[in-house]
């Protein structure tokens, strides 16, 4: 090990500090495709977590057995089973989300989150490390997640969880829904909400 | 009064909402007394202020227009004159004032909190948007489509002259997608309720779509009459002067024209611009309608129809000139005007979904507006490093 590095900052920095969605600016993809929806989002920010964690473990167990000329290839062999193994899951336990979710859990394959992180941290760290490195980071890409998919369904359904939260009065007064919310480019423009929000906090995150 | 708000002053902090009042209409005589260049007054509050004088003729038609249609809806034949102007007004009072307040509301806001002057681009912008909106559009939803596009497309962006979009037009498209059952169909081009007194009650199941929306759900070989809210087939002098159901201030043709004669005359819109975009429209209505097929229905419609209907001459008008958004080079202006053209007839003839195309094709072409003036300036600049090869 280079330079000893501190648990605690691995797990919480990709929390927000160093958050791969919106500091690096990576997975927007799905982030916009699964976010209509809370339900979806929480359990394809949980399968993220999942294959994250796990395929940073193995890599990093097996990092100095891995030929350089041809480690993509076995990372993605890694994340691919971890996929597969997670499609299934979901399709045996949570068979009408996985059909939501459709062809984007397979899709986590090609995920920037996880060949970044596999590149820039598993193949140079320990298991334990790398395991804390998956789960930090699979947990700020689902907490970006959440917040947009909250506003999407909140404005543009009505509803969270799938349960009716707008009052029924508002409807009567001339509310609607606004349809905007659900298509995807409202995804980028709530993303960029948080992204204002979060930099005005960090200041040394602000470009000069 | 000024002291108060020069630095140091007791109100310093407001400055900038001072000096946006004091120079509110008469624009301050200083001009520039060095250097090569020469200013005249001619400052951007002005530009701002002919473009509005050009949108009364506009304002007060679509005021009439209202009064005539809910009229005609209520099934009380043509009302008197004032009264259905008046009812017209009042129809479309709130909905300036909505406009106004949050638009101008959020730039006071912005520009004290950055410590700008007050950019006055928003005149506009505020006039606009209730012109393009059906007038059954509910306040609140113009509000909360005011804010987003003024915040996320003109002060996320610098604020008035840094914006890659039309504000209006984001507006309208906000709405339009996010509201659709609000936006287009049938129910919301008539004003339904009477207003202080004025105006009888339209039944709710009376439906009025605009002629676009109308042709665009014809079925058969041939174009059916285009029928006004009566029932009775509408003219092409109807059509001109703008006496049929549509967006509040965009129907009467005759009235943009004017406008339009206002415009180039103060040589603040481009002519060039709004020459090639209806070529560009007329062009791509003549090729659609040697190819008329039943499958798109509106590509029945003959050139002239197509010119006059729906928001094409508004759009080519006021929203496709707004010189921060357009191209700006000479070549590209052609380039720019002539794509709108087409594009808004592509998208109204051969998208049944979209009655009216020139909002997308013009919110299109301001995205593409930098790459045009890129390519012609680096066209030009080729150009002319061969010829200084050829010289040396």
């Amino acid at each position: 090990m280079a330079e000893k590095i501190s648990y605690k900052s691995v797990f919480f920095n990709p929390l927000s500090k160093d958050n791969p969605v919106v500091v690096q600016i990576l997975g927007i993809c799905s982030a916009l495709a699964v976010t209509a929806k809370l339900e979806p989002a929480i359990v394809m920010g949980l399968s993220v977590i999942a294959v994250l964690a796990f395929s940073n473990v193995i890599i990093s167990l097996i990092r100095n057995t891995i030929p350089t000329n041809i480690r993509i290839i076995v990372q993605l062999v890694v994340v691919a089973g971890l996929v597969v193994i997670v499609n299934q899951l979901l399709l045996a336990y949570a068979y009408d989300v996985s059909k939501q979710l459709s062809v984007f859990i397979g899709l986590i394959i090609t995920n920037c989150i996880l060949m970044g992180r596999l590149e820039a941290f598993a193949m140079s760290n320990r298991p334990w490390p790398s395991f804390l490195d998956g789960v930090g980071n699979g947990l700020g890409y689902t907490i970006i997640l959440v917040i947009v998919a909250f506003f999407r369904e909140l404005l543009g359904s009505g509803t969270l969880f799938g349960c009716q939260v707008m009052p029924q009065w508002l409807y009567n007064h001339g509310y609607e829904n606004n349809g905007l919310m659900i298509l995807p480019p409202m995804a980028l423009i709530v993303v960029a909400c948080i992204i204002w929000v979060q930099r005005s906090y960090n200041k040394d995150l602000q470009d000069k | 009064m000024r002291p108060y708000f020069e630095d140091g002053g007791r109100l310093h902090a407001f400055r900038s909402v001072y000096d946006g009042f004091d120079t509110f209409l008469f624009t301050p005589e200083t001009t520039s007394h060095s250097g090569t260049h020469i200013h005249d007054a001619m400052d951007s509050k002005r530009t701002m202020i002919i473009v509005v004088l050009a949108l009364v003729p506009c304002l007060l038609f679509g005021m009439y227009n209202t009064g005539y249609q809910h009229w005609l809806a209520a099934g009380q034949g043509v009302g008197p004159f004032w009264t259905m102007l008046l009812y017209g007004f009042l129809a479309v009072l709130p909905k300036l004032v909505v406009a106004y307040v949050v638009g101008l509301g959020i730039e006071f806001v912005v520009a004290q909190w950055r410590g700008e002057e007050i950019q006055e681009g928003f005149l506009v912008s505020g006039i606009l948007i209730p012109l393009i909106c059906p007038i059954e559009t509910p306040l609140w939803m113009i509000a909360v489509a005011t804010a987003f596009s003024v915040i996320f497309v003109k002060e996320v962006f610098g604020g008035t002259g840094y914006n890659i979009f039309n504000v209006a037009l984001v507006t309208r498209a906000f709405l339009f997608f996010a509201y659709p059952a609000s936006m287009s169909g049938d129910k919301p081009f008539i004003a339904r309720d009477s207003i202080l007194g004025i105006g009888g009650d339209v039944p709710d199941t009376f439906t009025g779509a605009t002629p676009l929306g109308q042709v665009a759900t014809m079925a058969g070989d041939a174009m059916h009459p285009i029928t006004g809210v009566t029932g009775a087939e509408v003219s092409q002098w109807d059509m001109f002067l703008g006496l049929i159901p549509g967006s509040f201030g965009e129907t009467s043709t005759l009235c943009i024209l004017i406008g339009a004669a206002i415009l180039l005359f103060t040589g603040i819109a481009s002519w060039r611009i709004i020459l090639s975009v209806f070529a560009g429209g007329a062009f791509m209505a003549w090729i659609a309608n040697m190819t008329a097929t039943p499958t798109y229905p509106v590509s029945f419609l003959s050139v002239g129809d197509q010119l006059c209907l729906g928001g094409f001459a508004f759009a080519a008008v006021f929203m496709a000139t707004d010189p921060v958004t357009a191209a700006r080079t000479t070549a590209g202006k052609y380039i720019y005007g002539f794509l709108l053209g087409v594009i808004a007839i592509i998208i109204r003839t051969y998208n049944n979904g979209y009655p009216e195309g020139a909002m997308l094709a013009v919110l299109l072409m301001n995205a593409l507006a930098p790459l045009i003036d890129y390519c012609v300036v680096q066209c030009n600049i080729n150009r002319r490093a061969r010829r200084a090869r050829l010289n040396s």
